[in-house]
C-alpha cells in the first residue's frame, strides 16, 4: 500500500459525496443522537466514576449481539438483552466502587469470549464479525436505525426525570438519601439507562470503542467548565461533533467509521486538556 | 420565611427506648433523649459505639430493634426527612466535579425532585439567601473541586438547612479541618441554632470545639448511655461508669481530655459511613 492507495481510501468517494450522504443519511441522524445523549450519560459516567463499567456492559452487550447473529435474531435485541443483563449484575453487585471495579474485571473477559465463541460459530456473512467489535453504522439496515434512534431518545427523557436526584446521588449519596432521594432505585435506573445506550453504542462505533462516545467527551468538557449546565452541554457538543464529524469524514472514503469518531473525540479532549491544564495548576498552588 | 421548627410545639426529637442491633451485636439499647428547639446537643463515645447509625436512625435509614423515634411529633417511617438537615463529614471532593460551590446548596433545595424543569426564580433566590445565610459569597461560583474543606462544608450547611429543618444532624463535620475553620463552622452552626430555633445533634469524637456552646452531652460507650450537661458527664467517675473500666478526665490547659477509654468492640460489618476516627479526646 502506498501514499496513492491511502489516499483513495480516505478521499476515493468524494465525486460521490451527495449520492453517498443521501445514502447514510439515516446513519448520520443515529449518530447524531447517540452523540448528543452519550455526552450526557458520560456526566454522570465520569462523576460515579464508572468508565470501567461502561467497557464491562459493552463486552456483555457484544457477547448478546453475538448470540442473536447466530441463531438468526434480530441483533439489536440481542445487544439490549446482554446490555442490560450486565448492568442489572453491576448494579447489584457492585455496589461499591471497590468490588464492582473487582467484579466488572471479571465479568468482561467472559463476555468478550462468549462473543468470540458465538461469532467464530456463526457462517454468515463475515463482514456483520467484526462490524460488532469495532462498528459499521453505515451497514446498519433502515429498521434497526429506527429503533436505535427511538432508544435514544428514550434515554435521554429517562436521563432529563432522574437527571437532579441523580446528581445528588452521584455526587453525595449519603446526603441524598439523608433528603429522602430513593437512592437505590436512582443507581439502578442509571444502570438501566446505561446499559440501553451502550447497546445503542456498539452498533454505532463498537464493542470495544463505546468509551469514544460514552467517557472522552465528558471528561474532555470537564476539564474546560464546571457549571452544572455548561458541562453537560459541552459533552453533548463534543460527542455529536466527533459522531457526526466521523460518519461525514468516513463517508468520502472506504475506511470505517470508528477510527474518525475516536480520532476527533480524542483531538477534543486534548484541546480541553491544553486549555484546561492552567486551571489545573492554579488548582494545586491552592490546595498547597 | 416561616420558622418550622419554632411553630408547633412538638420537639424536634423526641426518642423513647430505642434500641438497635446489627445482627447479633447489639449496638445499644434503652435510649431516651429530646431535644428541645435551639438545644445543641453533643454527641461523644469511642468509634464503633453507634454514634453514626443513631443519626441514620433518626434519618429513618436504620430501623429500631426497639422503642421509637418521633421527630416534630411524627414517627419516623420513611427513608430520609427534608425536615431534618444532614451535615456529613467533610471530604474532599474530586478537583474535576462538574459544579460550582452554590450548586452543592441548589441540591438542598432541588435535589431531590425528579421531572425536568429549568431553574425557577423562587428556587434561585433560595439559594442565594442560603449561600449569604453560611457565608458563602465570596467563593460561591468557584467549582467545588477547588474549595478549601472549610469552605465545602459551610457550603454543606447551606445545603442542609435548605428547608428551615426543626432539627440538625451534624455527623463529625470538624473533621479534617484545621482549627480556625473548626472554629468557623460550629460558630456558623451555633447562631443558626439561636436565630431559627434548631435543635442541633453534633456528633464528634472531640468535645473541645464545640464545648462552649453545647447545652447537653450525650455519652455512648458499651451500649449504655449518659446524659447531662458537660460539667455532669465529663467527669472521671461518670465515664469510669459509664465505661466500667478506670477512666481519667483530664484538663490540659484549657483543653478536656479523657484517657484510658477502650474502643468499642470491632464492628464486623463493613458499613460505609462509619468510618470515625479512634480515640476520644473529651
Amino acid at each position: 500500500m502506498n501514499w496513492s492507495d491511502i489516499g483513495d481510501a480516505m478521499f476515493g468517494g468524494v465525486a460521490d459525496y451527495g449520492a453517498i450522504l443521501a445514502l447514510v443519511s439515516n446513519s448520520v441522524i443515529a449518530g447524531a443522537v447517540l452523540g448528543l445523549v452519550g455526552g450526557l450519560v458520560g456526566v454522570f459516567v465520569m462523576q460515579r466514576d464508572m468508565a470501567f463499567a461502561v467497557h464491562g456492559i459493552s463486552e456483555l452487550s457484544f457477547a448478546g449481539a453475538a448470540f442473536a447473529l447466530l441463531i438468526g435474531w434480530d441483533v439489536v435485541t440481542g445487544s439490549i438483552v446482554g446490555s442490560l443483563i450486565a448492568a442489572g449484575l453491576i448494579g447489584w453487585l457492585g455496589a461499591r466502587a471497590r468490588d464492582r471495579n473487582s467484579f466488572i474485571g471479571v465479568l468482561m473477559p467472559f463476555g468478550l469470549g462468549l462473543g468470540i465463541l458465538f461469532l467464530s460459530l456463526y457462517s454468515g456473512r463475515s463482514a456483520n464479525r467484526f462490524s460488532l467489535l469495532t462498528g459499521q453504522i453505515v451497514s446498519v439496515q433502515n429498521a434497526q436505525l429506527g429503533w436505535l434512534i427511538a432508544i435514544s431518545i428514550l434515554v435521554l427523557l429517562g436521563l432529563l426525570f432522574i437527571w437532579r436526584p441523580l446528581r445528588f446521588d452521584s455526587l453525595d449519596p449519603q446526603s441524598a438519601a439523608a433528603r429522602g432521594v430513593p437512592v437505590t432505585a436512582v443507581s439502578l435506573g442509571f444502570m438501566l439507562l446505561l446499559g440501553l445506550i451502550v447497546a445503542v453504542a456498539i452498533h454505532i462505533i463498537g464493542a470495544l470503542l463505546v468509551m469514544a462516545l460514552l467517557v472522552t467527551p465528558a471528561a474532555a468538557a470537564m476539564r474546560i467548565a464546571s457549571g452544572p449546565w455548561s458541562v453537560p452541554l459541552l459533552a453533548a457538543g463534543f460527542g455529536f461533533v466527533s459522531a457526526v464529524g466521523g460518519i461525514l469524514l468516513a463517508i468520502a472514503g472506504t475506511l470505517p467509521v470508528s477510527p474518525y469518531i475516536t480520532t476527533i473525540s480524542f483531538l477534543i479532549y486534548l484541546v480541553c486538556r491544553l486549555v484546561g491544564g492552567r486551571r489545573g495548576r492554579v488548582t494545586r498552588e491552592r490546595i498547597a | 420565611m416561616s420558622s418550622s421548627a419554632t411553630s408547633d410545639a412538638q420537639p424536634p426529637l423526641r426518642i423513647r427506648g430505642a434500641a438497635l442491633r446489627r445482627g447479633e451485636r447489639e449496638l445499644w439499647a434503652g435510649l431516651d433523649l429530646d431535644v428541645e428547639p435551639g438545644e445543641f446537643i453533643a454527641v461523644l463515645g469511642p468509634s464503633g459505639s453507634g454514634k453514626t447509625t443513631l443519626l441514620r436512625a433518626i434519618l429513618g435509614l436504620e430501623h429500631l430493634s426497639a422503642g421509637t423515634i418521633e421527630t416534630a411529633g411524627r414517627r419516623v417511617e420513611r427513608r430520609g426527612n427534608r425536615h431534618i438537615g444532614y451535615v456529613p463529614q467533610q471530604r474532599p471532593l474530586p478537583p474535576e466535579t462538574a459544579l460550582r460551590g452554590r450548586d452543592l446548596v441548589t441540591l438542598g433545595v432541588t435535589g431531590h425532585k425528579f421531572g425536568f424543569s429549568l431553574p425557577r426564580r423562587r428556587e434561585r433566590d433560595r439559594v442565594d439567601a442560603l449561600v449569604a445565610d453560611v457565608g458563602a459569597e465570596g467563593f460561591a461560583d468557584r467549582p467545588v473541586g477547588e474549595l478549601s474543606g472549610g469552605e465545602q462544608q459551610r457550603l454543606r450547611i447551606g445545603q442542609a438547612i435548605a428547608d428551615d429543618p426543626g432539627l440538625l444532624l451534624c455527623d463529625e463535620p470538624l473533621t479534617s479541618l484545621d482549627l480556625a475553620n473548626q472554629q468557623a463552622i460550629v460558630a456558623l452552626i451555633d447562631r443558626h441554632r439561636r436565630e431559627r430555633g434548631t435543635g442541633v445533634l453534633f456528633v464528634t469524637h472531640d468535645i473541645n470545639p464545640v464545648l462552649d456552646v453545647v447545652d447537653r452531652i450525650l455519652y455512648i460507650a458499651g451500649g449504655r448511655f449518659t446524659l447531662g450537661k458537660p460539667d455532669e458527664v465529663l467527669q472521671t467517675s461518670v465515664l469510669s461508669d459509664l465505661y466500667g473500666a478506670p477512666v481519667a478526665v483530664l484538663r490540659a490547659g484549657d483543653r478536656l481530655v479523657v484517657v484510658g477509654a477502650p474502643d468499642a468492640e470491632v464492628s464486623h460489618h463493613h458499613h460505609h459511613d462509619g468510618d470515625e476516627l479512634g480515640g476520644v479526646h473529651a
